[in-house]
């Protein structure tokens, strides 16, 4: 069953059960280079197990999904071997975490852990890696007198900004993101918010956003999908489904969050 | 004039004979026999016979008279000593159902078949220092054996006829793994992780036992049955086909229920924990329980978030032959990494001062990097 | 103990000895790879070099020459109750010419004389994985092995230059082994690493509380990790040798008053006996 026309990122009839608790039913989605897609819900509603398996950090009960890789062909990608899936991981993929401290080496400088995936991947002039870790941190606003800092002297936001760079390090054509405004300040959300729509246009990054927080999902994103109970119950395009839900939760959804 | 250091040969026997001298003691009082040691100080050679993986009281009492009351000195003894002996094969599992009870405790029902035997205890025993305690019964009366008839079921199994406990994973397909003879490696499966619990430190394994009971991965446990007694040990020679008595051994068994658990596809039962060790040895038997279910957590679908729940942790360091090895051997010259850092420290201490300008002490000349040869 | 108990030669018994030659020949096959072994209690604590003394009982026959050292000295107690350990159990000749050896166990230090094929090392390894401190799960720890996983390393070493302004590993600094496998030579001097690239003799290393064996067979290449514009620095002593004069050893500090006045001397104590040797002779000759 393959996507559309160069879709990036194709995943169908996605279920995860534990047990008999439904993480997620049946979901299906295609993704292409450049898009932002969001997945909105409550909490409780599968979005974030949907991410988890989309970015094979759990394995469905159910489901596949294919991805076409750098040099064009598409792969199963529960059926690449570990090394394959972790190599994708570091470099074709990001992972900005909602957590920092679970995205970020927080013993380890802002430059070492934006040099990471470099040297991870061979570089070996230490000259270089710093300076393409200077350019990176400066890129997402992040001065660079603290490239020998910790993370852990680092505000909420800054931390997100450090977990951006460590992952565009790379040039990665596709990035997950785990509610990564969560717990910050409005002024900063608005920030961090303004930098990622930036990377987007400027890089053609495909994003899967997992939030419960519409505002955000209109800002970033083309298409949304909206979850409840582990299934999607409406899709399409953002702008469409926010001004006009056609579902009776998403209706809900919207106007709670138009009151919030 | 400075001459090299020589005379280690020379100083290692000299060590060695003061030793002797005072494993001895005090010459005039009489010297301890390991035949003493063996009856007297029995819950001491039951630890080392546990620990040092051998069930020969008699040889764990001459590694505690040999290692001057250190048990953990003994107990490596005896597992040096194991390390020489051929291996003939495995003995039949003992049936601990079928064990002359000598003791056999439930603290989950007040009365039960087979009754509440308290055996010789210490548990409630005032703790009173008696230089002098109370003259034992004449021989006579030592020991009474528990009458050979009905041997006495499990709580367990009682629990078990209802569907109220999870039934006992037997072995599956690859057999049963031998810690002696490959090295533990992670994830490991239960089978393994017994057998490290069942010969690890007994202080290590109470430490973290009682963490679980403080909050540090609680588990809900019940103690269901504690029995001590004999177990007949049996062993099948190829050539004959059919079972053949080797002896007997005393065996202390712990088994704990635990909070219970359910799924897709079986109801919830309670979950168990289960400990065994050589000859009395309840505090063992019971912390290994605790241990055995905490390490289960993740496959009982748990969080794992405290020490005792990480069996790399856990079983990584709860040997205590290799601890006390590991840790001792700091004791052994490390002078050559010294001077290596010795040597990088006095570098970037010179470099910070000579940053900084100004008052410059004047490092020893030592070693500094050069180029790359 | 026990009176009667005859051992066999070298301690170990052949079944013991088999299965360490097995994993010996693995770790062999595949350089600087960590095989496990089922390691036994020996009579001398884990941490004293178990690892060693398996390896060597494993592969000496009765006509081996054995040297054992321990931070480069002969002399060392813990290089004395080795020595003694095999003379007692094997009965083999000993030495401390490191010329004369066929078997050469050896804690924390490599002799400077170089060594020649036929000639064995064995060491003794506390830790065997060089990610260990990075890292402390051995389960992830393999999992990097074998994806060839190694960025953690150089973050650190990044790490290093960025807080120090170089890299502060001074010993057990590691190397990468025919450029596949990331190794740590054992807590030897950094000093001591460029001595085992491309050696003509076969360098074995031996772990047994944690019950690893890996190997060097000769002339493999082992390089030192660093950046291509922080390249690994050999340390180099200022002062020579105070008895022997060299200027290419490692040498120990010695402290010799309660001033803090000290002397620095070869920690090879066979090389620097060897050159005092030699140069006394040259001194009287007629």
């Amino acid at each position: 069953m393959s996507g559309g026309e160069g879709a990036l990122l194709t995943a169908a009839g996605l279920t995860k059960l534990y047990g008999a608790r439904i993480g997620c039913m049946d979901v299906s989605l295609e993704l292409h280079a450049g898009e932002v897609l969001a997945v909105v819900g409550e909490s409780g509603s599968g979005k974030s197990t949907l991410l988890a398996l989309l970015a094979t950090q759990l394995r469905p009960t159910r489901g596949r999904i294919r991805y076409r890789m750098r040099d064009g062909v598409v792969r199963d990608l529960f059926a690449l071997a570990e090394a394959e899936r972790r190599f994708l991981l570091r470099t074709d993929w990001g992972f900005v975490h909602q957590d920092a401290r679970l995205g970020l080496r927080m013993g380890v400088s802002a430059g070492g852990n934006v040099g990471e995936r470099l040297m991870a991947v061979g570089w070996r002039n230490y000259g270089r890696i710093r300076g393409e870790a200077l350019d990176w941190l400066t890129r997402v606003e992040i001065d660079g007198e603290r490239i020998d800092d910790l993370p852990t002297t680092f505000s909420g936001g800054m931390r997100q900004r450090l977990q951006i760079a460590k992952n565009m390090v790379t040039a990665p054509r596709l990035v997950f993101m785990d509610e990564p405004t969560g717990g910050l300040d409005v002024s900063v959300q608005a920030r961090l918010l303004d930098l990622m729509r930036g990377l987007v246009a400027d890089h053609a990054l495909a994003v899967v956003i997992v939030t419960h927080d519409l505002a955000v999902a209109r800002l970033l994103s083309h298409r949304l999908l909206v979850m409840r109970h582990g299934r999607v119950i409406e899709t399409g395009l953002t702008d469409q489904v926010l001004d006009d839900p056609r579902e009776p939760y998403t209706q809900l959804l919207v106007s709670a969050d138009l009151r919030g | 004039m400075y001459v090299a250091v020589k005379g280690g040969e020379a100083a290692i026997t000299a060590a060695h004979e003061l030793l002797a001298r005072e494993r001895r003691g005090d010459p005039s009082l009489p010297e301890i026999s390991a035949d003493q040691i063996r009856e007297q100080l029995a819950l001491a050679v039951n630890r080392v016979m546990c620990e040092g993986s051998l069930y020969d009281g008699d040889l764990a009492a001459q590694a505690i008279k040999q290692a001057r009351g250190d048990l953990i000195e003994a107990i490596f003894l005896l597992r040096a000593y194991r390390a020489t002996l051929p291996r003939l094969g495995y003995a039949a599992p003992v049936d601990t159902g079928a064990m002359r009870l000598r003791r056999r405790i439930s603290a989950t029902y007040k009365d039960l078949p087979g009754g509440q035997l308290l055996g010789p205890t210490f548990d409630y025993t005032h703790r009173l220092l008696d230089p002098s305690p109370p003259a034992a019964a004449p021989a006579a009366q030592r020991r009474p054996a528990a009458p050979a008839g009905e041997p006495v079921p499990q709580v367990t199994q009682l629990l078990d006829r209802e569907g109220l406990i999870e039934a006992n994973a037997g072995a599956d397909g690859d057999g049963v793994g031998d810690l002696t003879r490959t090295p533990l490696a992670f994830p490991a499966g239960r089978d393994l992780r017994l057998q490290a619990l069942a010969r690890a430190d007994e202080g290590f394994l109470l430490g973290l036992a009682y963490s679980t009971q403080r909050g540090y991965g609680r588990t809900h446990p019940f103690a269901a049955e504690i029995r001590m007694g004999e177990v007949e040990v049996e062993f099948v020679p190829e050539e004959l086909g059919f079972a053949v008595p080797l002896g007997q051994i005393t065996l202390t068994e712990c088994e704990m229920v635990n909070q219970f658990q359910g799924s897709a596809t079986q109801p919830p039962q309670f979950t168990r924990g289960y400990g065994l060790a050589f000859g009395h040895a309840e505090r063992k038997a019971m912390a290994m329980a605790l241990l055995d279910r905490a390490l289960r957590s993740e496959e009982l679908g748990q969080e794992r978030t405290a020490p005792a729940q990480d069996p790399e942790f856990v079983l990584a360091h709860c040997d205590n032959v290799q601890a006390t090895g590991f840790v001792e051997h700091l004791k052994l010259p490390h002078y050559v990494d010294f001077q290596a850092e010795l040597a990088l420290l006095r570098q970037l201490r010179a470099e910070w001062l000579a940053a900084r300008g100004g008052d410059r002490q004047a490092a020893p000349a030592s070693a500094s990097d050069g180029a790359a040869q | 103990m026990t009176g009667g108990i005859s051992y066999n030669f070298a301690y170990l018994d052949e079944q013991s000895k088999r299965s360490i030659r097995r994993a010996i020949l693995k770790a062999v096959a595949i350089p600087g790879y960590q095989v496990p072994f089922p390691s036994r209690e020996m009579p001398m604590p884990y941490g004293w070099g178990t690892g060693g003394v398996q390896v060597t009982a494993s592969i000496l026959g009765p006509h081996d020459v054995l040297k054992v050292i321990d931070q480069g000295a002969d002399d060392t107690t813990n290089a004395v109750s080795i020595r003694q350990f095999f003379a007692r159990t094997a009965g083999v000749r000993t030495t401390t010419d490191t010329g004369a050896a066929s078997i050469i166990q050896t804690r924390h230090r490599l002799p400077e004389a170089p060594l020649a094929e036929g000639q064995i090392v064995v060491y003794q390894v506390p830790i065997p994985e060089p990610l260990r401190f990075l890292e402390p799960r051995e389960s992830e720890t393999r999992q990097m092995h074998a994806l060839e996983d190694y960025g953690l390393m150089h973050v650190k070493l990044y790490e290093d230059i960025a807080r120090h302004g170089h890299i502060a590993t001074a010993y057990a600094y590691p190397v990468m082994v025919e450029d596949r496998y990331l190794m740590d030579p054992s807590p030897t001097p950094k000093f001591d690493n460029p001595k085992m690239h491309m050696s003509p003799a076969l360098q074995l290393f031996g772990a047994g509380r944690e019950q690893r064996i890996y190997a060097l067979p000769p002339y493999t290449r082992v390089v030192s990790l660093d950046f291509d514009d922080h390249p690994f620095a050999r340390t180099r002593f200022e002062k020579p040798c105070a008895l022997c004069g060299a200027r290419d050893s490692y040498l120990d500090e010695v402290i010799i008053d309660d001033a803090g006045g000290r002397m620095f001397v070869c920690s090879d104590t066979d090389y620097c006996e060897g050159r005092r040797a030699q140069a006394a002779a040259a001194g009287g000759a007629p």
